[in-house]
Order: C-alpha cells, then sequence, then structure tokens
C-alpha cells in the first residue's frame, strides 16, 4: 500500500469555470509527514483546502486523496451564539460513522471525552461553545477531528488568535498524530513555525515552492509573499499581511 | 374550559392546533438557528393566491396551499437566478407579487366571502379529515427533525467543515424549507394565511430565550406551541374572538412572558458575545 494519502499533480482549481484562483499545484503528503501551507491572503491556502475536500473542481490536473478527511477550520467559520457544549461539538467528529437511525452511545461519548482530554479540556466539556476563548474553541475543534479519526487533516490557520498555551497544546497533539501516521496540512502564516514541519508548500495564485522547510530559501519567500516579506537581522523571515483579497469570493484565502 | 373537550366543534379545533403548536415549536426553532424566519414569512404569504383558487374551485385548501408554495418557490429560484436581483429582494418581489394577486382574486364578486379565513385562519371549521391530515403530516415534519437533527446541528453551527463530516449544508437548508413548506400547507386551514407565522416563531424564540440547550428549545417549544393553543381556543370561546388570531396571540403573549422572567440575556452569554471579536485576535479569555 503507497504511503501517500494526498496528491496534488498539475492541479488547477477555482470558484469561476475558467478562471482559476490556484494554479499548477504539485505535491504529495505521506503517512507521518506534516505540511505547512504558507501563502499571503488571498494566495489559495482555503482554496487548496476545498479542493481537496472535493467541494471546488479540478479545471486542470488532478487530486488523489486516499482515505477520510478530517477538516479543521477557523474557529470564527462555526456560530458562537449556537447552543452547543464543547463535547457537543466533539461528538459531532462521531456523525459520520453512525448511521442515522442510531443514536449516539456511550462509546461515542466517552471518545469524544477522551479526545477533549487530549487537548487538555474535559473539565469543560460542558460549557458552551461560544463562551470559550479562541484557543479553546480551537482544541475543542481539534478535539472533533480526533474523534473523525481521519488518517487525513486539515487545518486551516489552527494558530491564528491562539495563546501560547494553547498553541503549545495544540502542536503536542498535532505531533502525536503524526507519530501515529496521518498525514496533516497546516496552513499557517508562521513561517518559522512552517519551516520546522517536514515539508513546506508556498502558494501565491499558484505553487511558489514545495520541498523541505530547510530548503524554503529567501527567493521562494518573496515569490511567495512579495513585497509582504520582511527579513529580520537573524536570518529569520516574517509576512507582514496584507488584507485584501485577489479573487472574487468571500473567504480568507 | 371543558367545552374545548366535550363540543366536538371545539374538540376537533384544540386537535387540530394542538398538533399544529407540537410540530411548529420544534421547526421554528431550527428555522431560527438557520436564520431563515423570512423564509417561514414569505412561503406562508405567498401560498394565498392557491388558496383563493382553492376556494373558487371547492377543492381542499391543503391542495391550494401546496400548489401555491409550490408557485412561490419556483418564482423565487427564477429570480434569484439574477445576481443583480439576489436572494432576500426576489423573495421580497415574488411575496408581494403573490400576496397581491391573492387579494386580487379573493375580492371578486364570484369568490366565496371567505377572505378573512383565508388569511387569519378558521379552526372551528376543521373537518376530522383535516385533523387526521394535520396529524400525518405534523407527524412526519417531527420525524424528520428527530432522525435529521444532527444534520441540521451541523449545518447551523459549522458549514465549513460540514461537508468533511458527511453532511451538505445546501441539502440540509433545502430539506428545511421543504418541512417549512409541508408544515404551512397543513397549517392554513387552521391558522391562515397572514397568521401562521406566529404559531412557527414565537414558541421558537420564546423557547430559546428560555434555555441555552437545544434539547430543551425544541421540548420548551413544542409546548409552548400546544399551550397557546389550548390559551388561545379558551380566549377565543369566552370573549367570542376569533380562534385563528387568539391563539396568535396566544403564542406571542407566550414569548413576552418569557422575556420578562428571563429578563435581559445572562451575563456570561452577554459578555462572551461582546468580547469573541477580541478574544479571536488576542487569543485570551
Amino acid at each position: 500500500m503507497s504511503d501517500v494519502l494526498v496528491e496534488a499533480v498539475g492541479l488547477s482549481t477555482g470558484y469561476v469555470p475558467g478562471r482559476p484562483a490556484l494554479r499548477d499545484v504539485t505535491f504529495a503528503a505521506t503517512r507521518g509527514q506534516i505540511v505547512a501551507v504558507l501563502g499571503p491572503n488571498g494566495g489559495g491556502k482555503t482554496t487548496l483546502m476545498r479542493a481537496l475536500l472535493g467541494e471546488l473542481p479540478p479545471f486542470e490536473g488532478r487530486v488523489d486523496v486516499h482515505g477520510e478527511i478530517a477538516y479543521v477550520p477557523q474557529t470564527e467559520d462555526a456560530r458562537l451564539d449556537f447552543p452547543v457544549s464543547a463535547l457537543d461539538v466533539a461528538l459531532m467528529g462521531a456523525y459520520r460513522r453512525t448511521p442515522w437511525w442510531r443514536r449516539l452511545g456511550r462509546a461515542e461519548k466517552a471518545r469524544a471525552l477522551d479526545a477533549l482530554g487530549r487537548v487538555g479540556l474535559r473539565e469543560r466539556a460542558h460549557d458552551r461553545f461560544g463562551t470559550l476563548s479562541g484557543g479553546q474553541r480551537q482544541r475543542v475543534l481539534i478535539a472533533r477531528a480526533l474523534v473523525q479519526d481521519a488518517p487525513i487533516l486539515l487545518l486551516d490557520e489552527p494558530f491564528s488568535g491562539v495563546d501560547r498555551a494553547s498553541e503549545a497544546t495544540i502542536l503536542g497533539v498535532l505531533q502525536e498524530l503524526r507519530a501515529q501516521g496521518h498525514a496533516l496540512l497546516i496552513c499557517t502564516h508562521d513561517i518559522e513555525q512552517g519551516r520546522g514541519f517536514d515539508r513546506v508548500l508556498g502558494l501565491h495564485g499558484e505553487q511558489t515552492f514545495f520541498g523541505p522547510g530547510a530548503e524554503l530559501d529567501a527567493a521562494a519567500l518573496e515569490r511567495t509573499y512579495g513585497e509582504e516579506i520582511v527579513t529580520l537581522g537573524d536570518g529569520a523571515a516574517i509576512a507582514v499581511q496584507c488584507h485584501q483579497h485577489d479573487h472574487e469570493h468571500d473567504h480568507g484565502g | 374550559m371543558t367545552e374545548l373537550v366535550t363540543d366536538p366543534l371545539l374538540r376537533r379545533a384544540l386537535l387540530e392546533t394542538v398538533i399544529l403548536g407540537l410540530a411548529c415549536g420544534p421547526l421554528g426553532v431550527w428555522v431560527l438557528h438557520e436564520r431563515r424566519a423570512f423564509a417561514a414569512e414569505s412561503l406562508s404569504h405567498a401560498m394565498l393566491p392557491g388558496l383563493v383558487l382553492a376556494a373558487l374551485a371547492g377543492a381542499p385548501l391543503l391542495l391550494g396551499a401546496t400548489g401555491g408554495i409550490v408557485l412561490a418557490a419556483a418564482l423565487v429560484a427564477l429570480a434569484a437566478r439574477d445576481a443583480r436581483v439576489g436572494g432576500d429582494t426576489a423573495v421580497a418581489i415574488v411575496v408581494t407579487t403573490l400576496f397581491g394577486l391573492g387579494v386580487v382574486l379573493a375580492l371578486r364578486p364570484e369568490v366565496p366571502a371567505r377572505l378573512a379565513e383565508l388569511l387569519f385562519g378558521d379552526p372551528l371549521g376543521a373537518t376530522a379529515g383535516d385533523v387526521a391530515l394535520a396529524a400525518l403530516l405534523c407527524g412526519g415534519v417531527l420525524l424528520a427533525l428527530s432522525f435529521g437533527g444532527r444534520a441540521l446541528r451541523l449545518a447551523a453551527f459549522d458549514p465549513a467543515a460540514a461537508p468533511s463530516l458527511g453532511v451538505r449544508p445546501g441539502r440540509v437548508a433545502l430539506a428545511l424549507l421543504v418541512l417549512l413548506a409541508v408544515t404551512i400547507a397543513a397549517a392554513a386551514q387552521g391558522l391562515g394565511s397572514l397568521l401562521l407565522v406566529a404559531m412557527l416563531l414565537a414558541p421558537a424564540a420564546a423557547a430559546i430565550r428560555a434555555s441555552d440547550r437545544l434539547a430543551v428549545q425544541l421540548r420548551v417549544a413544542a409546548a409552548i406551541g400546544a399551550l397557546s393553543a389550548v390559551c388561545g381556543l379558551e380566549l377565543s370561546r369566552s370573549l367570542d374572538v376569533a380562534a385563528g388570531p387568539a391563539i396568535a396571540l396566544a403564542a406571542c403573549a407566550g414569548y413576552v412572558l418569557v422575556a420578562v422572567l428571563r429578563g435581559a440575556p445572562a451575563p456570561g452569554a452577554r459578555r462572551s458575545l461582546r468580547r469573541a471579536p477580541i478574544d479571536q485576535l488576542t487569543g485570551s479569555r
């Protein structure tokens, strides 16, 4: 059995036929690998996620996904006023595997509580989701993905607006999943963090880089971020995010 | 009060409106959580021409209501295809057009003088067949809500992640509109085109004010819906006022009562909603 769980070959995709928002993407993620997806806002990170989820069709090229995908969206996509507890949200991870006529039972509840425990929120299981902090909400959504137990995880900016403690907890869980053989794609704005993962995929309307983080040089960063890149004195680089969209839809890329 | 049970006319009215209340309450909770209150009001108003034509032809009102809703849905879909118009504008244009057409038709001399009944309902005119049909339709709606609860919950809470968890939010929204249409058609006889929206939304709004838990909201909405029917009919009987409007008033009074008893939103809820955007920026609690 191949170790490749997610693969895109010459992928072009977008929201309006004939007008790709993302062009010519070729990469693969294998078992036990974390791929950081870097790029400016509107660069095509979320577009890539939606193509991998099958929500956007390939205009050219192909996408091969070998196994179920668990998707962790940005927390602002979830409704804060909706009456669900952290436990209810984690239990949603069991929906797909539970037949529609069967109620969720003790086994599913135990798995959901265990997942909340892994992200350090077991004691907050019965708190309303909307009353949790940004970092805690992100951890609950990751707990939902843990309950789903899919071989592939797509995480859309899981560290955005997250406090340091939550970030460390989330990173620990993601490294555990990597060690267990899951493939993870993580959209992030943190270039230095991205370099630390197994592979880096750079996007700016098209693929600008794919390879080990150590090979992500200044030229690749400039192709990825253009004028939004700032190189610091110690060789580290940060992206100064300009909040603009270069394509016609209503989400953050 | 006992007359509601002993009088055959009142008993049928009570049965029909209680059944409608039990279904309208929980459905209304989902309609409000899915933010489709405008669709609920629009569909109920847009069926008026169908009701008038059914009255003109001597056909069952349910048939006319169904035809009216299907026509409205088709016209809305057609108008909304123009992106420059947009969904809400399309609904507003279609609904006012159909409602106006319904009134014009209803005021023609050859139409039986039933405009008030079509607009405001006549639960006292319910036959045993009407009650049985309402029970069948409302039972189906409640079963669908029960088995579709997970999909509704996921689509309302997190539409972005729903497809990866096996739920298509677009299909859920369509299914909810179908359930709404079925319930509106079932309620047309008893509550009329104008007032049934009160039974659909007021108990649901009261339940959402009353509890932070979805399961409780669904049960409380059903209870308030059924209780509104009982209180409204008793009000109608004792004060000799029209039954449909009395039930609508009772449902709205239920909301006011809950709002007064519950007062302002809980401090925690108020704080969380106000601070949510700041939390997202800082990651702090």
